[in-house]
């Protein structure tokens, strides 16, 4: 088998095809858990263990799902997936769990999640299923990253809770921007990506 | 087999959801007691911090809960303990302050000992926007004086509502009283700049574009405060007779 066509669906979505900024899906999640860079990373790592698991489960079963509950089981197996992400991070990391709160929860009702089990796994090996399933999660997670990084820089002036702007520089006048904090900020950052990212990628200007 | 039967379609939803359920509730099972752990650390360390007491990275609360919380009781609006065999650390606060009749209400205090003598810690719970919000009020050995506060919400607007967590705003709690000179019951009013009240009653400025949580943070004070002013007063008599 041609090696560069087995990492297709590992690499493509990271660019080319991303969740987030190409195919917009996850932009619900990525306003609501990036004010900070922690629960952003965590919400990523969480996405793209469901998300890869979800689509090797699926992928398995895809011959046998009944085609008029396919929806249900998809859901079924997700839903399952995210509730024990969602007990393990209670159980061993409380701290982010308090922060994300029902974010995690609405995992399921992610988009992507969804989006890749009916487009890729019902129809695909487990194997490239699980690449596809970690291309998307890295994908998705690097945009929350990215806009993670941006708010908690310029709302708090920390990142992953370290100060990173020194005291002088708000003893000398500097304010933290409260609007970076709120949602709005989110889409504006997330926008200047996909700003950024079209002009280097002329092919996908519409 | 048909695969797209109604027979298989059923037994396949079946085993599906029977399989998953086995799972999840033995997924469950294994991780409760840490979780459990978890929420009660968490706990802990928010009634240390309005004691102003806060674990060092890596530090264990319950270790430090232990050393600092040498007692902790139960009292009734008449300032008498209660010996019900229920821990003061077990009350859910939430559901206290919701009994109109302040008699059947159970009022936890945590006695800690800090570097500054004895402190009382109390337990307050309210409504702010978007959800609850609580917290831990410490006062002075004389019953009436707070010495810190820490208060927590559940989903309040990052940046306007959420700043109640913040030292910012918890700071301005130090030394307030909650008593007038006479000894009745005056909370700790949180007040618009310009607006403080000059009756000479204790009062914190509230969060700039915050003002229902605000608000909030000044009902949940008054309505969770009040019904120990038995408790307090006793305390504070306590105090002139050591004098």
């Amino acid at each position: 088998m041609n090696l560069k066509k087995t990492f297709i669906p590992l690499v493509n979505p990271i660019s080319k095809d991303n969740p987030v900024i190409v195919q917009v899906l996850g932009i619900c999640s990525a306003l609501a858990v990036t004010s900070k860079l922690e629960p952003a990373l965590v919400m990523a790592v969480s996405v793209t263990a469901v998300l890869s698991l979800a689509n090797v489960i699926i992928s398995l079963l895809r011959n046998t799902i009944p085609q008029s509950i396919r929806i249900i089981v998809q859901l079924v197996v997700v839903a399952a997936l995210v509730v024990v992400v969602d007990q393990v991070l209670k159980a061993w990391n409380y701290e982010v769990s308090k922060a994300l709160s029902v974010f995690i929860g609405l995992i399921i009702t992610n988009c992507i999640i969804m989006g890749r089990l009916e487009a890729f796994a019902l129809s695909n090996r487990p194997w490239p299923a699980f690449l596809d399933g970690i291309g998307n999660g890295i994908g998705y997670g690097l945009i929350l990253v990215i806009v993670g990084f941006f708010r908690e820089l310029f709302g708090s002036g920390t990142l992953m809770g370290y100060q990173i702007f020194p005291q002088s520089w708000y003893d000398a006048g500097y304010m933290n921007n409260g609007l970076m904090i709120l949602p709005p900020m989110a889409l504006i950052v997330v926008a200047c990506i996909i700003w950024v990212h079209r002009s280097y990628n002329k092919d996908l200007q519409e | 087999m048909n695969r797209q039967s109604n027979t298989y379609t059923v037994i396949y939803a079946v085993v599906l959801v029977a399989v998953v359920g086995v799972l999840l509730s033995v997924v469950y099972q294994a991780l409760r007691p840490q979780q459990i752990e978890n929420i009660e650390n968490d706990t802990k360390r928010q009634i240390l911090a309005a004691a102003l007491i806060t674990p060092a990275p890596g530090e264990n609360v319950a270790d430090l809960y232990g050393s600092h919380i040498t007692d902790s009781f139960i009292v009734n609006a008449n300032g008498d303990r209660i010996e019900s065999g229920e821990k003061a650390f077990d009350v859910k606060v939430a559901n206290e302050v919701k009994k109109n009749d302040v008699s059947q209400r159970l009022l936890p205090v945590f006695v800690c000992t800090t570097d500054n003598g004895l402190k009382y810690i109390v337990p307050v719970y309210g409504a702010g926007l978007w959800g609850p919000i609580w917290g831990y009020v410490a006062f002075d050995a004389n019953g009436d004086t707070v010495y810190g506060a820490y208060f927590a919400h559940q989903g309040e607007t990052p940046g306007l509502g959420a700043e109640i967590e913040k030292p910012a705003f918890l700071d301005q709690f130090e030394g307030k009283d909650i008593f007038a000179a006479d000894g009745a019951f005056q909370g700790i009013k949180v007040v618009k700049i310009g607006q403080e009240p000059a009756d000479g009653s204790a009062w914190v400025h509230a969060v700039s574009g915050g003002t229902i949580t605000s608000q909030g943070v000044q009902k949940m004070l008054s309505n969770s405060l009040e019904p120990y002013t038995a408790f307090f007063n006793k305390l504070s008599k306590e105090k002139e007779a050591d004098k």
